[in-house]
């Protein structure tokens, strides 16, 4: 039961973080670029910039919050402290 | 010092380097020579994936791409680091529990089928060539530009380090080498990106500089999108290719970079699992400053070439132009007779054509950089083929050793029987990479590009399914797998090649004929979902698979415990 809630939970993070990754790089950098473009910040017209820069940053941070999502998770089903050591 | 002396020395000074880590880190056994003892640090092991991923296409190639190509270059931009995201959630750190030397192992083991591996075998080797073709090719250009041998010469010196290292060091060699050479490639990239920066803009940071104005008080994009009007060219901004074709190549680089067998292999030589997913977001974050700097350097180096040369007297031309021209990577034909260079869209009247290989390399020499500074990118060029070359080489021949001889042919053989294996097929492997090096088949990112269509259509479904479907058997994910890379291969050589057509003039001709108006470089996403269907499909007819491997499929679902054997 345990390791069916901690894989849901995980399937849960998952999805939302994946999610934010195809609405940056899909949505915001291609399908929704010509809108987007109307608005620019700085020299950039905004769905070039999310093209070509946005989504990339936004990808670091995606994995960075999921390592940390997933840490936390792990150290609440008391996954964490069985590493190589104890093998 | 002249620019050659720069060169010798600077190169010099690395090669050295890579050498004297080899020799401090050679591998004792196959744990060590095929995952370095799991026991890199998530930081090494960050670094070192980003240079194992970041290769000559992403050195040398693709900021020269993106300034031809304007806003659809965001095809590589995004489907090259988007796959990390999809490596670190739903790959990486399941394979590392798993926990052994390669992905035909993880497919075999899980569809528990010789078949299976053989398939992921065939798989992996298809890719690996394909993908080191590129790298050998890479390592020519360089020497033959910077070092001013030829081309052969300059792949059979490349050939040498390479084998050096990845034969004697294995994993564990490649991994501090590869350390050690995105140190060079990222300082080898930045440097000139920085000062190209400051000239251009003022603003030291290219990611920043590349939306700012420019000297004359208009921001660059809009100049660049002016001139490229002016020429005949589509809007930089705009690009040419239909939003279904770019979305398509994004998500055949993205599921294609979470397949590449050299890149995942990388997970399996960290301690732990949290290791894997920490390791995945500092390879990114690496990746991202190469990657983030590269559309900037595109947008100078555009600028830059046709504010020197558009219009202009050929007698004027400074050094480099004469200096590319050698290399045939540049060229001139002077069709109106009148001493001038027209450089414009119209096929007719383009008197000029420029290698889109040579942007990243004649870039400094354009902007009139110090010497060092030149030198300094043939290192990074470098670096960058040469660190991708031993990940893909390592790929080859674990492929051969571990998963055809001692899984396959001859299980009995010894550890260190089994270690001598691997190093000889390094040295084959090193030979045939050497052989597409001298023999190069066409652009180093569009034969790359490829790669990812046959890592996309072969390898992504079968480990995803195998890890987030328990239910998913040997017989839906080997015929997903054998009709996903078939499927691939069909309409690469179809429409890539012209196979069926009468060969390589036909391929303009038959972009009509695109299916769905997709390329040949964005199909891998068709293939993967024609994997996926075809491997569910296959799946609801056929028994599901034993309790041992569901029971395993549940046991690396779970992060602890990583250093235990799997069964």
């Amino acid at each position: 039961m345990k390791e069916q809630n901690y894989w849901k939970k995980n399937i849960q993070y998952v999805s939302m973080l994946l999610l934010i990754w195809f609405s940056v790089s899909y949505g915001a950098g291609i399908l929704f670029k010509d809108s987007l473009d109307q608005i620019y910040i700085g020299g950039f017209p905004l769905g070039f910039w999310f093209a070509q820069q946005g989504s990339i940053y936004v990808f670091v941070v995606l994995i960075f919050v999921y390592v940390r999502l997933m840490n936390k998770l792990d150290k609440q089903f008391g996954y964490d402290t069985d590493g190589e050591e104890n093998a | 010092m002249t620019v050659q002396l720069w060169t010798y020395v600077i190169v010099g000074i690395t090669f050295a380097l890579y050498i004297g880590i080899a020799i401090m880190s050679r591998a004792g056994s196959t744990k060590e020579f095929y995952v370095a003892n799991e026991g890199v640090s998530p930081l090494a092991n960050g670094m070192a994936t980003a240079a194992d991923w970041m290769s000559a296409a992403s050195f040398i190639s693709m900021a020269g791409l993106i300034s031809f190509m304007g806003y659809d270059g965001a095809v590589y931009l995004m489907g090259w680091t988007g796959g990390y995201v999809l490596l670190a959630l739903l790959l990486a750190p399941y394979l590392r529990k798993f926990g052994q030397f390669t992905v035909p192992d993880f497919i075999g083991e899980r569809y528990y089928s010789k078949t299976a591996r053989l398939v992921a075998v065939f798989c992996a080797l298809l890719v690996s060539f394909t993908y080191v073709a590129g790298q050998m090719r890479g390592v020519g250009v360089v020497f033959s530009r910077f070092l001013e041998v030829d081309i052969t010469t300059g792949v059979i010196i490349g050939m040498f380090i390479v084998l050096f290292y990845a034969v004697l060091g294995g994993m564990k060699g490649i991994t501090y080498t590869q350390v050690a050479q995105y140190c060079v490639l990222i300082f080898a990239f930045m440097v000139p990106a920085i000062f190209i920066s400051i000239q251009f803009t003022g603003n030291p940071i290219p990611q920043l500089g590349f939306g700012s104005r420019g000297t004359d008080g208009v921001y660059l994009l809009e100049k660049l999108n002016g001139l490229s009007a002016e020429l005949g060219f589509a809007e930089y901004t705009q690009g040419v290719k239909s939003r279904l074709d770019v979305f398509a190549i994004t998500a055949a680089l993205m599921v294609g970079t979470a397949g590449l067998p050299h890149v995942i292999i990388r997970f399996f030589t960290v301690k732990k699992v949290s290791d894997a997913r920490k390791s995945a977001g500092l390879a990114l974050l690496f990746i991202a400053i190469l990657y983030t700097a590269a559309p900037a350097v595109a947008v100078f180096a555009r600028t830059n070439l046709i504010a020197t040369v558009s219009g202009q007297p050929y007698a004027l031309m400074p050094q480099w132009f004469s200096n590319w021209e050698t290399t045939g990577l540049l060229q001139f034909i002077d069709k109106n007779g009148d001493g001038l260079i027209q450089y414009t869209a119209d096929a007719l009247r383009n008197e000029l054509t420029v290698d889109r290989d040579i942007m990243v390399l004649a870039n400094p020499e354009i902007a009139n950089l110090p010497e060092w500074v030149i030198a300094l990118v043939a290192a990074g060029g470098l670096a960058a083929a040469l660190s991708t070359a031993a990940g893909l080489l390592l790929v080859i021949s674990s492929s051969v050793s571990h998963d055809l001889v001692k899984s396959v042919f001859k299980p009995n053989i010894t550890d260190q029987q089994e270690l001598v294996i691997a190093r000889l097929s390094a040295v084959g492997a090193v030979c045939v990479a050497g052989y597409f090096g001298i023999n190069p088949p066409g652009f180093v990112a569009a034969v790359v590009a490829l790669a990812f269509g046959l890592a996309a259509a072969s390898f992504f479904p079968a480990i995803m399914l195998g890890i987030f479907y328990k239910k998913m058997n040997k017989e839906g994910a080997v015929a997903g797998m054998v009709v996903g890379i078939l499927l691939m291969l069909f309409y690469m050589l179809k429409f890539k090649f012209g196979l069926f057509d009468g060969g390589m003039e036909a391929v303009p001709g038959l972009q009509k004929e695109w299916w769905f108006g997709i390329s040949p470089e964005g199909f891998g996403f068709v293939a993967m979902i024609v994997n996926f269907a075809v491997s569910l499909a296959i799946n609801a007819f056929t028994p599901d698979p034993p309790d041992e491997v569901q029971e395993m499929v549940e046991y690396i679902r779970i992060p602890s415990g990583a250093g235990k054997p799997t069964h």
